[in-house]
């Protein structure tokens, strides 16, 4: 039996009036990975700030090492494991990347000054060992505006995997990537499995995420309308449904 | 040269640089034009002496600026803490410890005021601050009903105005060395404490800093609150040398304040700035008056070469700008 990581249970997220997650139930296991799908305004992103502690759900539980936690911010998400990879907009434009790396938990004495000499070594060792980046032009003292998309991108996984947690958010992760660099990120979340790890993606492009998730999980108007596990559906099948859901507004159910 | 011009220190420094620039060249000026004044000690002593009242409040600012938001009631924090600091001092017979902590205490809270209004209820800063410009001076003049409030007889020649305001060996007013000392650790914590890099990423961004589990309502309401800090200090500063508080107290403050920061390189839409700069700033603005009036000018150009030397420099800074994107 598979050993649990995540579990939320009747979660609801208003928005003022706007209803945007009704009655949200999953559940993720210790090396598992599963793809969250669905339109725009599905409730997606939602779901993940709710996750990594951006958003406080209205009502129901969550459940994190099967004990119910309260996630409020996300420095507590952190701390108990949970990584989350936005893309680039984590990630602020005007600073060095070695500031960007550890922002929100700078490496400090104990009056919080920053020691930057080591946030740059370990930027440094972040930049060559884990993201790879070889190109003299960015140095941890670069600023993120001249990086490309798939730059930042690298930015984001390599913090996440610098820091070593739990299970992994990751936020469209292949999105405006060329071919070369999404292969790479997908390696990523196929490598996470071998340690253990687990993570939760949510992207637009059925044919990626079919590659890289044990499970899929679909979401359409803040709820969810269909699970499958990758041994019962094919990709054909997956892209069939999603098509249906998105013609007819529900999912048939087959016996 | 060319090297010189790509080395790294240059590319990373290009507003100090060019701010440093414009100072000399207008030093320069002061220097030709009126060498009889510029090349005698009391004119920088005057500097000196009245540079640290805004000086003080222009580095503080800072913060606030970087973090995109403004705040335009700090003359009146000034006015509402010199009064209290003020009516303590006489009504104690000059107990100093309970009127600082008393008016630098009240400068905290009125700073945390501006901060809850910008975070907590929403307020945009240069709105609600208008707000909180009106309501301090307002209640100054309700208070002291106009009239002004005498230190002189439990202030003059005690420790505290030796330390606050006195000439250290007879020539620098300590208010400078106050000033210079609070820039330094200004600085260090600008660039290298925590605090000061949560600025700089809630300036930049709100939402990714919000993401990467930055508290970036905390570190707005600590901005607000070390300005109303700093704001209260500088009002005890001017106490000690004019040792009379008057109730239009610190009214006249911000256009120099901020135009100190502004022309010191500090982005007005966050994210970015120097606190360098705005020290350079307050040589700059601080010494227009004086300089101009040396120079042989009338008193009626200081405004007008003011609103000039403000408007080049953030042309420049917008053109900088414009260029890296």
């Amino acid at each position: 039996m598979a050993e649990e990581l995540l579990k939320l249970q009747n979660i609801y997220k208003n928005f003022g009036n706007v209803k945007v997650l009704k009655d949200v139930n999953i559940k993720i296991n210790k090396g598992e990975v599963v793809a969250l799908i669905g339109d725009n305004g599905a409730g997606k992103s939602t779901l993940i700030k709710v996750i990594t502690g951006v958003h406080s759900p209205n009502s129901g539980k969550v459940f994190f090492k099967e004990k119910e936690v309260q996630i409020k911010s996300v420095a507590q998400s952190r701390k108990m494991g949970i990584e989350a990879v936005y893309q680039e907009r984590a990630l602020c434009d005007q600073q060095e990347l070695y500031r960007n790396i550890f922002a929100g938990r700078e490496i400090t004495n104990s009056f919080g000054f920053l020691d930057i000499k080591k946030q740059r070594k370990e930027a440094e060792k972040i930049l060559r060992d884990y993201i790879g980046f070889t190109s003299k032009a960015i140095t941890v003292d670069s600023q993120v505006m001249g990086l490309s998309g798939g730059e930042k991108q690298g930015v984001a996984f390599g913090r996440s995997l610098y820091f070593n947690s739990d299970l992994i958010v990751l936020d469209e992760p292949t999105m405006g990537l060329s071919i070369q660099e999404t292969e790479k990120v997908l390696n990523f979340v196929k490598g996470l499995k071998n340690e253990n790890k687990s993570a939760i993606f949510i992207d637009h492009n059925i044919i990626h995420v079919y590659g890289a998730a044990d499970r899929f999980i679909i979401l359409d108007r803040g709820e969810v309308v269909g699970e499958f596990n990758k041994e019962d559906i094919s990709r054909e099948e997956l892209v069939q449904k999603m098509i249906q859901l998105h013609e007819s507004g529900k999912i048939k159910v087959e016996d | 040269m060319n090297n010189l011009l790509n080395s790294y220190f240059v590319k990373t420094h290009k507003l100090e640089i060019s701010i440093t620039i414009i100072a000399v060249v207008l030093f320069l000026i002061y220097f030709l034009g009126a060498p009889h004044v510029f090349t005698r000690f009391p004119i920088y002593r005057a500097f000196m002496q009245s540079m640290p009242f805004f000086g003080i409040i222009a580095i503080s600012a800072t913060f606030v600026v970087t973090l995109g938001e403004i705040d335009l009631s700090f003359p009146s924090i000034v006015g509402i803490t010199s009064l209290i600091f003020g009516i303590i001092m006489t009504s104690t017979g000059g107990n100093f410890f309970i009127a600082f902590i008393l008016a630098t205490s009240l400068g905290m809270f009125a700073g945390l005021v501006n901060g809850l209004l910008v975070t907590k209820i929403g307020i945009p800063s240069i709105v609600a601050t208008i707000g909180t410009l009106f309501f301090w001076r307002g209640l100054v003049n309700v208070i002291s009903q106009g009239s002004g409030i005498a230190i002189v007889d439990v202030a003059d020649g005690t420790w505290h105005h030796m330390i606050f305001v006195e000439k250290l060996f007879g020539k620098i007013p300590m208010q400078f060395i106050w000033f210079i000392v609070l820039t330094g650790l200004m600085q260090w914590v600008y660039r290298y404490h925590k605090f000061g890099n949560h600025i700089h990423f809630v300036g930049d961004n709100k939402a990714s800093a919000q993401m990467m589990g930055i508290n970036v309502d905390n570190v707005k309401i600590i901005a607000f609150v070390q300005l109303g800090f700093f704001s209260a200090l500088a009002g005890i500063f001017t106490m000690y040398e004019m040792l009379y508080f008057w109730p239009t107290q610190g009214e006249g403050l911000m256009l120099t304040t901020l135009a100190a920061v502004f022309v010191g390189g500090t982005s007005v839409f966050g994210g970015k700035g120097t606190i360098f700069g705005t020290f350079i700033g307050v040589l700059i603005i601080g010494s227009l008056e004086s300089g101009i009036v040396a120079l042989g000018l009338s008193g009626f150009y200081v405004k007008f070469i003011n609103g000039l030397m403000i408007t080049v420099a953030v042309t420049v800074y917008a053109l900088i700008q414009r260029r890296k994107n």
